[in-house]
């Protein structure tokens, strides 16, 4: 699973080096969160966490990371396990992409991750690709990021300085760039248990299944019968970070789901989203595409998704 | 002498019957020999250093840092290796005026496009190559790049190879009939204008060599992951000028070709001087991102075409200009002039109008080179035509199976010539096209896609009708000077326990060639298909041929076999009849038994006469010298080529709100002569539409305005796979050649020929109530979604 | 292991020991850190039958069984597969795991050039190992990060679907 390859390998031609094969680098195995933040610690800037490696291994093989140390996480039982903690349901970083599909607890108390799940690559990455580390990568055009923005997720963080909690909100700061510190690394996510007056709902458009999508978008809607009292809507491959649609979110809450109000929430979105110059869809088009989703989507959350 | 060909009831009778491939086995059980998985002892790995750069001089390279690196034996520049390999130039003499720059396994003093190979280092393992290469400094100056066809044109556009008068490699003109006089006569007249990507082969397995040169017997064993070992064979003679005998190029398994593998690559010369050097085995397998910007590219053809037909229908004329667009220089050995050559000798094949007008013109580019892939021009020539045909259906409210019906050269008017000049022996349009008609159901298709219309449902259906060319004969390079045989050999021996191995020139790249050389060979000589046993692919072992390529395996491989074949029967037989006190054509084998002809009562195994004749020759009556070794020579008299012909069909369904484009159903009603295999040819032809509906609506190389390839990854250039493919309905008309026995043409490049065509048909059929057309492949969403005006 | 050293950090390229089951028996392999499963099966351990397509996990050809799922043996260094269970092609066609899906794929000719079978094998075996009945569309949706460039596919989900069907009518899923 690799992300923003042509742009990345343009510039790799910039550097004049064709790779394959990594750089060399030293690898250390932590059994324990305070293992390997001591490791990071002791390594500088030049250490790296892995878990499922589905993206790290790639960016490494192509000598487009090369650090010093690699850190390998995969194997500390603390940043394992789905299990209810008050209104939440806590998702430790190392659960796999699979698992969210196979998880009964994911299907029952965040069906928005159950759902988002198969369009996460294919089998294969999703058998070893690691929740944890798709939130930490950050990286725009995937699904999972995004909807942590959708449940109000919070994000909980091991690092020097102790153990903290930052909302999804205020998590995805730039292009692959998260209120992550050097040498933090995520425990959990905490997702609040889905509720009997929600709703949910995810798609995506991508040309072939499992590709990076050309838009796609989950939301979470709490309603007093088809009234909206609440609603979170994010997208994914329209920016430089996932990226939850205000304006459209306002232009839903406390109205009743109609074609009206659907297309003044698609009328919205010309404000909250800024698409990239992009060669293969301008930015007009990812527009039209993510209105045409929004439509379907909330189409979908009105027949009660 | 033998039973009809078709029967299928007798014994040992293989032709025309589906069996599973003997050699897929080993490939099923993870034991492929790809030259990828050879390790050989001492052997090294060479990595190269690339440009970055579309066009620039080098002004200087400093390898010092690199060479000193542990583990590293030898940095070479292209000075180095011009000292020992000469230049070789991709032209060829029957392609009047094309000009082309020489080459060298590395280059002196210039790049032309961004991702050519400038320095080799070659080291312990490809990890510290790796290193190596980020050690090595080169200066560039940048030189004025050329990347379009239009920038490439212009009348003071910076010239790709300087010194050179312009940016056009070749010119054709083709002129037939009365063109000017036809359209100014026409009832009615379409026009348009077309573009089609740049696209790559993206085999599986990457190109991938191994040379080891070994200086005490001044022998080169090349292992070469190619379609054709014979040309490889001499090219590396006399470009390293080592005598023939003394190289040998060995093809093992392979992981896809489809045309890309039989060029000559910068870095597989190299690395064949970089064994000659070292005199140790040195290994170069292309990485994925170097494959995109290495391999050879094709397409990338912008056609504009008009068409004249009467007040009823009737194709009167098609007049045409091709623009081409190759890289920097024009490809060894093949040229990289020869896919835009059959565009216009192919277009408007199907039909029957006289008067026809194309030219040609081929132009440089600072991009890696193009040349021949998989239905080379066919796709181009294909959708033109079609196109134009649909555009005229549309314009004389015609369906668009009545215009063809109308328009295609009838099955009983042949032998006809092309205005384009291409002979054609027998083809079947007509039946094709009725039996496509009834295979995809066409009516119901209508009704359905009037239905769904009414719920703002979208279909498309789109039909493409094709001409293939195949078993091509010296016309196609020998006459221009190219080393490349269009003669096939082969060796079959009946071995001392009554076996037959059968060494044949033709290659296997998994289209089944070892499996219908052994059908041939077990049936005619009359035993079980186990009991043959096929070898390819060696120059050391197996005789010199043309290989396989251009849909030339079957055709001319297989009579050659079946010519030897025969010639060794002739061989047992005679020394049957000595034994048996037998006229030899009292006799017949079947099931390694000779039999008497007449009542098939078995009197000998084979397996005695070979017994007999290898260890007690003492028993034969004297002057006996049993001949149970035949080698045999085939080439293709007669007719140039072998065209073949069929028509396409498919469903699809567009969503007009995103621009996607869902795939239901393919169908095909295909014309390959005689059938050997049903399986295998279906499984060529639904890999051949696949390949063309990626091209429809995926594939392309897509470049910045600094000649920087965007797309060179498996996860941004976008091949066919699993989840969008439709599934494939395929139906046959048989009509053999008669140039040989066998009666088989190819089947390579059926399915790719018209797939895209076929596509582009149905999203204007799909889109035509919108009243948007799309004239471009690949289709994307943002060309549907533009030409609905959606954004 | 045990906690982290200094000596790590000077050690960048050094083998290190790692042992591995493959295929049922017990290896111990040295490997640089930087080196992929795909490239120590390939070259230390001699199992050639994973290929490597794209080395980006990309094409599907290099995938092997890792603890009984399938995994890109490229996305993955072989330091990380440290006390794995790891099962090639190899593998499952000695132990017979795959045996009627490597017969229907021959029968039905689900292959051309072979490249991508390894990788077509392991990934079918794992579908059929976690639903009996596959639709086509379900099979060509776990196929869809597996790469094939001869075959169009069809024949590949035809195999699987053959496959699939029998197994269900002898009871043996």
């Amino acid at each position: 699973m690799v992300t923003n390859l042509a742009s990345r390998l343009v510039s790799r031609w910039d550097l004049e080096e064709t790779a394959v094969k990594a750089k060399a680098f030293s690898y250390f195995r932590a059994a324990t969160i305070d293992q390997a933040l001591d490791a990071h610690a002791r390594a500088g800037d030049d250490a790296r966490f892995i878990a499922g490696g589905q993206s790290l291994v790639p960016a490494l093989s192509l000598r487009l990371q090369a650090p010093r140390l690699l850190i390998d996480i995969t194997h500390i039982g603390e940043l394992r396990g789905v299990g209810r903690e008050g209104g939440y349901l806590r998702i430790g970083a190392l659960t796999r992409h699979c698992e969210m599909l196979s998880e009964p607890l994911i299907a029952e108390f965040a069906p928005l991750l159950h759902a988002a799940a198969p369009f996460v690559a294919h089998p294969a990455i999703r058998n070893r690709g690691t929740f944890g580390g798709s939130v930490a990568l950050a990286d725009p055009a995937s699904e999972f990021p995004a909807m942590t923005l959708a449940l109000d997720a919070e994000i909980e963080i091991a690092g020097p300085s102790g153990c903290r909690r930052v909302k999804a909100d205020d998590f995805f700061i730039d292009l692959f760039e998260t209120a992550l510190q050097p040498g933090e690394l995520i425990t959990a996510v905490y997702v609040p248990l889905f509720k009997a007056d929600q709703r949910f709902a995810f798609d995506e458009l991508a040309r072939r299944r499992g590709d990076y999508a050309l838009v796609g978008c989950g939301m979470l809607g709490t309603f007093t019968g088809e009234h909206i009292d609440d609603i979170r809507i994010s997208f994914f491959s329209v920016g430089n970070t996932p990226t939850r649609v205000r304006g459209a979110e306002r232009a839903l809450i406390g109205a009743r789901l109609d074609a009206e109000r659907i297309a003044a929430a698609q009328g919205a979105l010309e404000g909250d989203l800024a698409p990239p110059e992009s060669d293969e869809v301008p930015p007009a088009m990812r527009l039209h595409l993510a209105r045409v989703l929004l439509g379907r989507l909330l189409g979908r959350l009105g027949e009660g998704a | 002498m033998s039973a009809p060909l078709t029967s299928l009831d007798r014994p040992n009778s293989y032709i025309g019957r589906s069996v599973p491939r003997p050699n897929a086995k080993r490939l099923l059980a993870g034991r492929g020999r790809y030259v990828s998985d050879l390790r050989l002892p001492r052997m090294l790995h060479a990595a190269f250093l690339r440009s970055p750069h579309a066009h620039a001089k080098i002004l200087s390279i400093n390898t010092d840092e690199a060479r000193a690196l542990e583990g590293v034996h030898l940095v070479a520049t292209g000075a180095d290796l011009a000292k020992i390999c000469t230049p070789w130039t991709g032209t060829l003499d029957h392609f009047k005026g094309m000009t082309s720059a020489p080459q060298l396994p590395l280059p002196l003093d210039r790049v032309v496009w961004a991702g050519q190979a400038v320095v080799a280092v070659v080291a312990e393992n490809r990890a510290i190559a790796e290193d190596a290469l980020e050690l090595i400094e080169v200066d560039y100056e940048d030189l004025p790049i050329v990347v379009d066809i239009d920038g490439a044109r212009e009348a003071g556009s910076p010239p790709v190879n300087p010194g050179s008068a312009s940016n056009v490699c070749f010119r054709s003109q083709l002129d037939n009939g009365t063109v000017d006089d036809a359209f100014a006569h026409a009832a009615h007249v379409v026009e348009e204008e077309f573009s089609f990507g740049r696209h790559t082969a993206v085999t599986l397995e990457p190109r991938a060599i191994v040379a080891d040169y070994d200086p005490a017997a001044g022998m080169l064993t090349v292992h070469h992951g190619t379609q054709t070992p014979y040309q490889f064979q001499d090219l590396y003679s006399r470009h390293y000028g080592i005598p023939e005998a003394r190289v040998r190029v060995i093809a093992t398994d392979i992981g896809g070709s489809f045309g890309m593998k039989l060029h000559v690559y910068h870095e597989d010369m190299a690395v064949v001087g970089l064994s000659i050097l070292l005199g140790r085995p040195v290994k170069y397998v292309a990485d994925r991102i170097e494959s995109f910007v290495s391999d050879i590219h094709a397409r990338d053809h912008r056609v504009r075409a008009r068409m004249a037909l009467d007040a009823k229908g009737e194709i009167l004329a098609m007049d045409v200009l091709d623009l081409t667009a190759i890289g920097a220089f024009s490809t060894y050995p093949r040229t990289s002039v020869v896919e835009g050559n059959q565009v216009i000798r192919l277009i408007g094949a199907p039909y029957r109008f006289r008067n026809y007008r194309a030219t040609l013109e081929v132009i440089f580019q600072n991009k890696v080179q193009t040349s021949q892939y998989r239905a080379v021009g066919h796709p181009i020539a294909c959708a033109v035509t079609e196109r134009l045909v649909d555009m005229a259906a549309s314009k004389l409210g015609l369906d668009p199976f009545a215009i063809r019906a109308q328009n295609v050269i009838a099955d009983d008017a042949y032998p006809q010539t092309s205005p384009t000049g291409y002979r054609f022996e027998a083809l079947s349009h007509q039946a094709c096209l009725n039996r496509l008609h009834e295979l995809m159901n066409y009516e119901g298709l209508r009704a359905e896609q009037v239905d769904l219309r009414k719920r703002g449902v979208y279909r498309g259906i789109g039909i493409a009708t094709f001409v293939e060319i195949t078993n091509p004969s010296p016309a196609f390079y020998g006459v221009g000077g190219a080393r490349i045989s269009s003669q096939d050999g082969a060796i079959v021996s009946l071995t001392p326990s009554g076996e037959v191995r059968c060494l044949i020139s033709v290659t296997e790249q998994g289209q089944g060639t070892e499996a219908i050389i052994s059908q041939i060979v077990a049936d005619q000589l009359g035993l079980a298909q186990e009991h043959v046993k096929v070898i390819t692919g060696d120059t050391e072992v197996t005789p010199h041929g043309g290989a396989t390529w251009a849909c030339r395996g079957a055709g001319i491989g297989g009579e050659t076999a079946l010519q030897a074949t025969r010639a060794l029967k002739r061989n047992i037989l005679e020394i049957a009849a000595l034994i048996l006190q037998e006229q030899p054509s009292a006799l017949d084998i079947i099931d390694g038994d000779v039999v008497d002809a007449g009542t098939r009562n078995q009197r000998m195994p084979i397996a005695e006469i070979a017994r007999i004749a290898y260890f007690r020759s003492d028993t034969l009556p004297p002057g006996t010298q049993a001949q149970l070794t035949v080698s045999h020579h085939f080439a293709p008299q007669g007719y140039p080529f072998a065209f073949t012909n069929g028509i396409q069909g498919c469903s699809l369904e567009v969503d007009v709100d995103t621009g996607l484009i869902k795939l239901l159903k393919h169908f095909i009603v295909e014309d390959c002569g005689r059938v050997i295999n049903p399986m295998l040819v279906d499984e060529q032809l639904r890999g051949g539409i696949v390949q063309g509906l990626g091209a429809a609506l995926f594939e392309e190389c897509r470049y910045s305005e600094t000649g920087q390839l965007m797309n060179g990854s498996l996860a941004d250039y976008l091949v066919p796979m699993p989840m969008e493919m439709p599934d494939i309905v395929i139906a046959h008309v048989e009509t053999p050649t008669a140039d040989t026995e066998l009666g088989a043409k190819g089947v390579g490049e059926a399915g790719t020929a018209a797939a895209s065509a076929c596509v582009l048909n149905a999203v204007n059929d799909a889109l035509a109530p919108l009243g948007a057309t799309i004239n471009s492949i690949p289709i994307t969403p943002a060309k549907v979604l533009k030409a609905l005006k959606r954004f | 292991m045990s906690g982290f050293g200094e000596a790590h950090l000077e050690d960048a390229d050094e083998t290190v020991r790692v042992r591995f089951v493959v295929n049922d028996r017990k290896v111990a392999c040295e490997v640089a850190p930087r080196e992929t499963l795909v490239d120590c099966l390939r070259n230390e351990l001699e199992l050639t039958g994973t290929h490597a397509g794209c080395e980006m996990g990309a094409c599907g050809a290099c995938l092997v069984q890792i603890d009984g799922r399938a995994v890109h043996s490229c996305l993955m260094l072989a330091v990380q597969a440290d006390g794995a269970r790891i099962n090639t092609i190899e593998g499952l066609t000695e132990n017979g795991a795959i045996a009627d899906l490597q017969a229907e794929f021959h029968r039905r000719n689900a292959l051309q050039c072979g490249f991508c079978t390894p990788g077509m094998l392991i990934n079918a075996h794992e579908l059929l190992s976690q639903m009996a009945q596959p639709s086509r569309e379900q099979i060509r949706d776990a196929l869809s990060g597996n790469y094939c460039r001869c075959t169009g596919y069809e024949a590949i989900v035809d195999a699987i679907d053959t496959v699939a069907k029998a197994r269900s009518a002898g009871g043996t899923t």
